[in-house]
């Protein structure tokens, strides 16, 4: 009862500083996170959804702790690609952490699994990988991080999902030459560094065939323990 | 009885005097500690003396000149690494002379050529705040320069053409404000490093000051700051100035690039007396216009073509946040009409500008700024040329047209 009467007070209120603003700022641009992450869109869509560019990540519904971790490597120059670099330069904390939850908030539709280049045999050796990893080769499975459904957890841990092969691969490339690299102990950089050419094309291509699950939503944190540690996800 | 009481009050007394004169002196030294924390915000000492993800002041940061990769220095109280052994006097020959204790020779990159403006007074309270800071053990980083230019001694050639030593000598026929604000920018502001012609040398003369120049290696035009057609505050309100210098942003245009930085890391901790008197002092250099800029060398079939295509271009991607007729909506999407910083002679920061996009910098005064989206990857050099060409000409723009080679040309320009 007390909350209800609290929440519309709250509309009433909101209401009427709107009506205000809006007044006042008929000549400014609208006071929203999409108006402000308008320098993005362009590559990563309206809603983080991702556009046609395959090397363009797709931002959507990922964990806000992991955006907000890529948005301080990228600002400070430690992962690099030199537009976000630039953009991101001058930017302060709290705000990088605004645009991250916003990304993390918008839920677009996956988008349809790309047909696949590489062979049944490709394919098969990648669903191994991710699915089950190769103890021999001191490979952990994807899946023991990045979740049963390959969603990820909460709060530094990406999902898999609706990234194209390109983008993966490029990724685990970049791990394995240092070129990224992420909070220490560096997790990725251990499983990437295992990981063959041939390894990270049918892991990248496996991916990238995988359909939308029921849920896409990223576990919360703790949901399941990690084979070893990871400095982006802290226990 | 009654002497010894007295006595004792006495006692009490200068005991009182005593604590307080030591709390006074204490409270006196944290006074100057913060003094000096401000002081060096506004010599902008973190901009080169902090590296990305690095300790405070532990240097370490490259800068790239024309000659060769220099790192800056350790300021950190570290006595083996940092300048823990320096006295305050050895701390004042740098900053004053370009001298290192022992009498070696600093390379220009350290902007003492401006820093030499600064009272005694104000690099002792730089001094002690540096003191008070946590050192850092991180040995110095060997510079990377080219023969001969990894020769000290070629500085002496450099000193006798753009050096003149001296602290700041107020003009008694101008206000105290403008007095105060002359004696940031000179000064500690080091704004004439950049905003100054850079010749061969990597110096800037005394005449032409403020004149206006291409950055080196970095590929981005800093504006005169006397000229009206340039970045010349003469017919801006104060309000203007001051909103643009502490927020980054103003009713008139917007900081980017390198002057982004400036605002980030300086300008916006600037109290609001010192702000106004940058402001009055900046309004006040700036000279009648100056002739207008040289005729394009395109010709007019090809321009008039140029401007159709750029008007279409800008249309479908422009006007959403800038306006049909330039109006922007400011003060967070700039106005492009009647906007200097498009019209200057140089085209480079608006072709800049339209490739790379750009945030202001957050700060204090706008915690959460818009932005714009690059343009490299979306239009062809062409069009890049042709909407540059329009937003120049538009709305009783004074600019000029570009060509597409230029545009072209600024696409390798290093992002940072
Ligand atoms: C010019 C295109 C472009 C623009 C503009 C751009 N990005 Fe990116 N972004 C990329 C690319 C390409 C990558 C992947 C870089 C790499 O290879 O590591 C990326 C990566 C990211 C990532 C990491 C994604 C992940 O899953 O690891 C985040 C977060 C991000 N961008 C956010 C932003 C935000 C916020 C903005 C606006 C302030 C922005 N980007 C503007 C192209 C762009
Ligand atoms: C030990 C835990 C762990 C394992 C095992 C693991 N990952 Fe990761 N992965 C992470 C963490 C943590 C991150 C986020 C790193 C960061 O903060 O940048 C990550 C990030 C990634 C990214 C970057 C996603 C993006 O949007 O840019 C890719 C791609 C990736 N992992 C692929 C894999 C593949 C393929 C495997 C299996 C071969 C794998 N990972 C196994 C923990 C793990
Ligand atoms: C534009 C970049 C830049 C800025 C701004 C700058 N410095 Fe420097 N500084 C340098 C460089 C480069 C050197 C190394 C010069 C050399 O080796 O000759 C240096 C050297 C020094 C040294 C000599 C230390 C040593 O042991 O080598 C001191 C002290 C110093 N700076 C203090 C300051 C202070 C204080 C400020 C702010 C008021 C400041 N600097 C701002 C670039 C800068
Ligand atoms: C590191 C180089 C650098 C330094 C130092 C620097 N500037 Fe700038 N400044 C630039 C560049 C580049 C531009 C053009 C980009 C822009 O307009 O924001 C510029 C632009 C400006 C403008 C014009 C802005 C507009 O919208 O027309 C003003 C005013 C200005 N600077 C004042 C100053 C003052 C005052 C200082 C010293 C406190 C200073 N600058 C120090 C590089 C610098
Ligand atoms: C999403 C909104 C948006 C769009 C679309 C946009 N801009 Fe901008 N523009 C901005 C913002 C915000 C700034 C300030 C950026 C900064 O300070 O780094 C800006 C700055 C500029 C400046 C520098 C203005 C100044 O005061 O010096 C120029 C020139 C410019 N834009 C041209 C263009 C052109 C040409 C296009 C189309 C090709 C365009 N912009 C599209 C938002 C936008």
């Amino acid at each position: 009862m007390f909350a209800r009467t609290a929440a519309s007070v709250a509309v009433i209120f909101t209401l009427a500083v709107f009506d205000g603003a809006a007044a006042q700022t008929a000549n400014q641009p609208p006071d929203t996170m999409a108006a402000r992450v308008e320098a993005c869109t362009p590559c990563h869509g309206n809603k983080g959804e991702g556009t046609s560019d395959v090397y363009f990540p797709r931002l959507a519904g990922k964990p806000a702790g992991y955006l907000y971790n890529q948005l301080l490597a990228f600002r400070s120059g430690r992962r690099k690609y030199p537009p976000m670099n630039y953009l991101l330069e001058f930017l302060p904390d709290p705000y990088l952490e605004a645009m991250a939850e916003y990304f993390a908030g918008e839920h677009p539709p996956l988008p349809q699994p790309a047909p696949s280049e590489v062979s049944k045999e490709v394919l098969a050796q990648g669903e191994l990988l991710a699915t089950s990893g190769d103890a021999s080769r001191n490979i952990p499975a994807c899946v023991s991080c990045h979740g049963p459904a390959l969603a990820g957890m909460q709060p530094g841990i990406p999902g898999l999902l609706g990234l194209r092969a390109a983008y993966i691969s490029a990724q685990l490339g970049a791990w394995r030459y240092g070129t990224r690299t992420a909070k220490s102990p560096d997790c990725m950089q251990v499983v990437a560094g295992h990981l063959t050419e041939a390894d990270v094309t049918a892991v990248a291509a496996w991916l990238a065939t995988r359909p939308a699950p029921a849920n896409p939503a990223p576990a919360p944190k703790g949901t399941y323990a990690l084979p070893f540690g990871c400095g982006s996800q802290p226990n | 009885m009654g002497s010894k009481l007295s006595i004792t009050l006495l006692a009490l007394a200068a005991l009182t005097t005593a604590a307080q004169a030591q709390d006074k002196s204490q409270s006196n030294t944290n006074d100057i500690i913060a003094r000096g924390e401000y002081l060096a915000r506004a010599g902008d000492c973190t901009a080169c003396h902090t590296a990305p993800e690095g300790r405070l002041f532990a240097g370490g940061r490259a800068m790239p000149t024309p000659f060769g990769t220099l790192y800056t220095s350790n300021i950190t109280p570290d006595p083996d690494t940092g300048i823990g052994k320096w006295s305050a006097d050895d701390f004042y020959k740098t900053m004053h002379s370009g001298r290192f204790p022992d009498g070696g020779l600093i390379y220009p990159a350290m902007p003492f050529a401006s820093y030499t403006k600064v009272t005694r007074a104000d690099s002792d309270a730089i001094y002690a705040y540096l003191r008070a800071i946590a050192p850092v053990s991180q040995k110095n980083k060997p510079h990377e320069l080219r023969f001969p230019y990894d020769n000290r001694q070629l500085i002496l050639g450099w000193r006798t053409l753009f050096f003149t030593e001296g602290e700041f000598k107020p003009d008694p026929k101008k206000s105290a404000e403008w007095n105060r604000g002359a004696y940031l920018v000179e000064g500690l502001g080091h704004c004439g490093m950049c905003h100054s012609p850079i010749n061969a040398l990597g110096g800037t003369s005394q005449s032409d000051a403020f004149k206006g120049g291409l950055i080196p290696m970095q590929n981005w035009y800093a504006p005169s700051l006397t000229s009206n057609r340039e970045a010349g505050l003469g017919d801006w309100s104060i309000k203007d100035i001051t909103d643009l210098l502490q927020t980054g942003v103003s009713m008139r245009g917007v900081v980017y690039g390198p002057m982004a930085e400036v605002v980030h890391n300086s300008l916006q901790y600037l109290n609001d007396e010192d702000t106004r008197a940058m402001a009055v002092y900046l309004k006040g250099i700036a000279e009648g216009s100056s002739p207008p800029p040289a005729a394009t060398a395109l010709p007019t079939t090809e321009t008039s073509l140029l401007i159709s295509l750029g008007k279409t271009v800008y249309d479908r991607h422009c006007a959403s946040c800038h306006g049909t007729q330039g109006e922007g909506k400011p003060p967070h999407w700039p106005p492009l009409a009647n906007n200097q910083s498009i019209e200057m002679q140089s085209a480079v920061n608006p072709i800049r500008m339209v490739l790379n996009g750009g945030y202001p910098p957050g700060t204090k005064g706008n915690p959460m700024p818009y932005g714009m989206p690059p343009f490299a990857g979306l239009l062809s050099d062409n069009e890049i040329a042709a909407v540059v060409s329009y937003i120049r000409t538009a709305w009783g723009n004074r600019g000029t047209p570009v060509s597409a080679r230029e545009a072209n040309e600024l696409r390798s320009a290093p992002l940072n």
